[in-house]
C-alpha cells in the first residue's frame, strides 16, 4: 500500500517550471530514490513534500493526509534530513538533539533518553558534549541524520545524505540507511551517487528537467533498457594480433582489448564461450577467467538521460559540498 | 497543546541561551542607551532631571534591545538554514513567531528596567503607576520586536538586517518625541511622527513618569495595540509568502 502518493505535481518559480507534473508513489517500508543532475527538480520536489515549498499544482498524500492542506500534520510523522547540516553551531550534539526532539513535543526525560540512544548508535557518545561547530563534516552529517530520527518518524526524507563527507562516514551512513530499511522504515532519498542508489533503493526515479523520465525497481530499470552482452576474458598473452581473425570467426562479436592480458567480447546476443576458448587454446593462449559484465544502473542512467554519471558528481563538487 | 508548549518553551530557551545572554548583546542593549542619557545630562550642564531622562532611556533600551536582536538572530539562523528546522517542525507559524518574539520582548523589557533600577538609587520614583509603565514597555517591546521580525523577513544577510534596523530605528528615535518634543517638530514631520508606534509608547512613559503626555493614555494604548496586531498580521502574511516559497 502506498504511504506517499504524488500526482501531477508542479512547481513554477515565476516563469520557470522547476517541476513539470510528476507522479509517483512510495510503498510502506520502501526506499525510493530520486536521481538526477543539478537543477533537475529534486530539491523542489522534496521541498514540496516536506512543506518548505508550496506546489503550483498537483496532489500530495502522505500517510493518507493531504500534505498541501495539512502540512503540519504531515510534519509530525516525517523526519527530514536536509542536504546541509543545519543544526545550531554553538550548541553541543546532545543539546541539539534534545532541542530537535522538543520541536516535536517530546517530554524532557524521553528526549534525553532518545538523544543518548542515538549518540550511542551513531558512535558519537564521546562527542556528545562538544559544540556542533567543532565536529568534523562526517560527524556533523551523522548528527544531522540523528536529529531527523529523534522523533521516530514513519517516513524519512533525505536530501543528498552522503555528499561532501569522507569515505568512512559515507559508508557508515549507508549502513545505517540499510539498517533503517531492514527495520521497515519508509525512506525517500535524493542522491547523485548512482551506486549508492543502486545499493540502498528498492525503486528509483530518474528526474531530468523537472520530469520523471524513468521509474521502477532496479531489475525493471535494467530489463527495460536494451542491453549488450559483455564478456571479459583474462588471458596469459596479448590477443591484439588475433583481433581481426577472431572478429572474422565470431562475426556476431566485437572485440576490444582494454589491457594487455585481457579482452572484451561485446555482442547483441548471448556469446557461446566454448568455441572462443577452443580458438584461444589452439593459439596457445590460456584463459584464466571469463566474466560476464552486467550493465550497471549507471549504464541505464546514461542511456535514459544522456547524462554521464561522472558529470553528476562533478556538478555537486563544483558547488562546494 | 502540551506539545506546542514544549516546542514554544524550547525555542524561547534556546534563543535566550544562544543569543540574548551573550555579553556583546547585553552590553549593546544597555551601554548605548546609558551613553545617550549621560550625553544628554552633560549637554544640559546638569539642569536636566534624571526623571525627565528616564522615559527616553527606557524607550531606547527597549527599541535597541529588540529590533536588531530579532532581525539579526533570525537572519543568522536563516543563513545557516537552522531556521528551516523551525519551519519544518509540526508547530504553527504563529507559535513559531510568538516564540521568536518572546525572547526579544523579554530581553527588551529587561533592558528597559535596568535604567529604572539604577535611577532608583538616586531619585525618588514613588507615585509612578508601574502597572501602566510595565504594560507600555511590553507594548513597545512587542511592536519593536515585530518591526525586527518584519526586517528579518526582508533581509537575506546579517549586515542587511543591521542596516535595515538602523533605517527604521534612527528616524523613529528622532521623530517620536524623545529628542525633540513633537509639538516643536516641523509641520511636515508631525504626521510622520504619529505614524510611529514608538511615539505612543514614549508618550505613555512620559505621562506616567514626568506627567508630560500629549495624548490620553488610553488613546496611546489603543493605537499601540493596533500597531502590534497589524504588524503581527503583516509579518505572518510575509512569512508565508517569503519563507515558504
Amino acid at each position: 500500500m502506498a504511504i506517499v502518493t504524488v500526482e501531477n505535481l508542479r512547481k513554477n518559480y515565476d516563469d520557470f517550471e522547476a517541476v513539470k507534473g510528476i507522479s509517483f508513489n512510495i510503498k510502506q517500508g520502501e526506499v525510493f530514490g530520486f536521481l538526477g543532475p543539478n537543477g533537475a527538480g529534486k530539491t523542489s520536489t522534496i521541498n514540496m513534500l516536506i512543506g518548505l515549498a508550496r506546489p503550483t499544482g498537483g496532489k500530495i498524500l502522505i500517510d493518507g493526509i493531504d500534505a498541501v492542506k495539512s502540512i503540519k500534520k504531515v510534519q509530525s510523522i516525517i523526519g527530514i534530513i536536509p542536504d546541509e547540516n543545519n543544526l545550531y553551531p554553538e550548541m553541543d550534539g546532545f543539546d541539539n538533539l534534545c532541542f530537535c526532539a522538543s520541536l516535536y513535543g517530546m517530554a524532557k526525560k524521553e528526549r534525553e533518553r532518545k538523544a543518548k540512544e542515538l549518540l550511542e548508535q551513531f558512535d558519537l557518545a564521546k562527542a556528545g558534549k562538544r559544540p556542533f561547530k567543532a565536529y568534523s563534516k562526517g560527524m556533523r552529517r551523522k548528527i544531522t541524520i540523528a536529529a531527523g530520527l529523534i522523533h521516530n518518524p514513519k517516513i524519512l526524507f533525505l536530501d543528498e545524505p552522503t555528499t561532501g563527507i569522507d569515505v568512512e562516514s559515507a559508508r557508515q551512513i549507508r549502513e545505517l540507511l540499510l539498517d533503517l530499511k531492514r527495520q521497515g522504515k519508509t525512506i525517500f532519498i535524493t542522491t547523485h551517487y548512482i551506486e549508492e542508489a543502486e545499493r540502498i533503493c528498492d525503486r528509483i526515479a530518474f528526474i531530468v528537467n523537472g520530469k520523471i523520465v524513468k521509474e521502477g525497481t532496479i531489475t525493471e530499470l535494467m530489463e527495460n533498457v536494451e542491453r549488450e552482452h559483455k564478456i571479459k576474458l583474462v588471458l596469459d598473452g596479448n590477443v591484439e594480433k588475433l583481433k581481426e581473425e577472431m572478429e572474422d570467426i565470431f562475426s556476431n562479436c566485437h572485440i576490444e582489448i582494454p589491457a594487455e592480458n585481457s579482452c572484451l567480447l561485446i555482442s547483441q546476443e548471448p556469446v557461446p564461450l566454448s568455441p572462443i576458448l577452443q580458438f584461444l587454446d589452439s593459439k596457445g593462449i590460456n584463459v584464466y577467467e571469463a566474466k560476464e559484465l552486467k550493465p550497471s544502473l549507471e549504464d541505464v542512467f546514461v542511456k535514459v538521460t544522456g547524462i554521464r554519471a561522472s558529470k553528476l558528481v562533478k556538478e555537486k563538487e563544483k558547488v562546494g559540498r | 497543546m502540551q506539545k506546542t508548549l514544549i516546542a514554544f518553551g524550547s525555542i524561547l530557551k534556546k534563543d535566550i541561551q544562544n543569543y540574548y545572554l551573550k555579553p556583546p548583546n547585553i552590553s549593546w542593549g544597555i551601554i548605548f542607551p546609558l551613553s545617550w542619557a549621560l550625553m544628554q545630562f552633560i549637554s544640559s550642564s546638569g539642569s536636566l532631571e534624571m526623571r525627565q531622562l528616564l522615559p527616553g532611556l527606557m524607550a531606547m533600551s527597549v527599541l535597541f534591545g529588540t529590533t536588531s536582536m530579532l532581525a539579526v538572530t533570525i537572519t543568522f539562523e536563516r543563513r545557516g538554514r537552522s531556521f528551516d528546522r523551525l519551519l519544518l517542525a509540526p508547530i504553527s507559524i504563529s507559535t513559531l513567531v510568538m516564540a521568536k518574539l518572546s525572547g526579544a520582548i523579554l530581553f527588551g523589557m529587561l533592558n528597559a528596567f535596568i535604567p529604572v533600577f539604577l535611577a532608583a538609587y538616586f531619585i525618588d520614583l514613588t507615585g509612578i503607576n508601574w502597572y501602566v509603565v510595565l504594560t507600555a514597555v511590553l507594548l513597545i517591546a512587542v511592536s519593536s520586536a515585530l518591526i525586527g521580525l518584519f526586517i528579518a523577513i526582508s533581509a537575506k544577510e546579517v549586515f542587511e538586517a543591521q542596516t535595515l534596523s538602523n533605517f527604521f530605528r534612527f528616524p523613529m528615535l528622532f521623530l517620536c518625541g524623545l529628542f525633540i518634543p513633537i509639538e516643536k517638530l516641523p509641520t511636515v514631520l508631525k504626521p510622520i511622527s504619529f505614524c510611529l508606534p514608538l511615539t505612543y509608547g514614549t508618550d505613555i512613559l512620559k505621562g506616567m513618569i514626568t506627567g508630560n503626555a500629549i495624548l490620553h493614555t488610553l488613546v496611546s494604548f489603543s493605537v499601540l495595540l493596533t500597531f502590534c496586531v497589524v504588524l503581527f498580521y503583516l509579518c505572518q502574511l510575509n512569512i508565508k509568502r517569503k519563507w515558504i516559497l
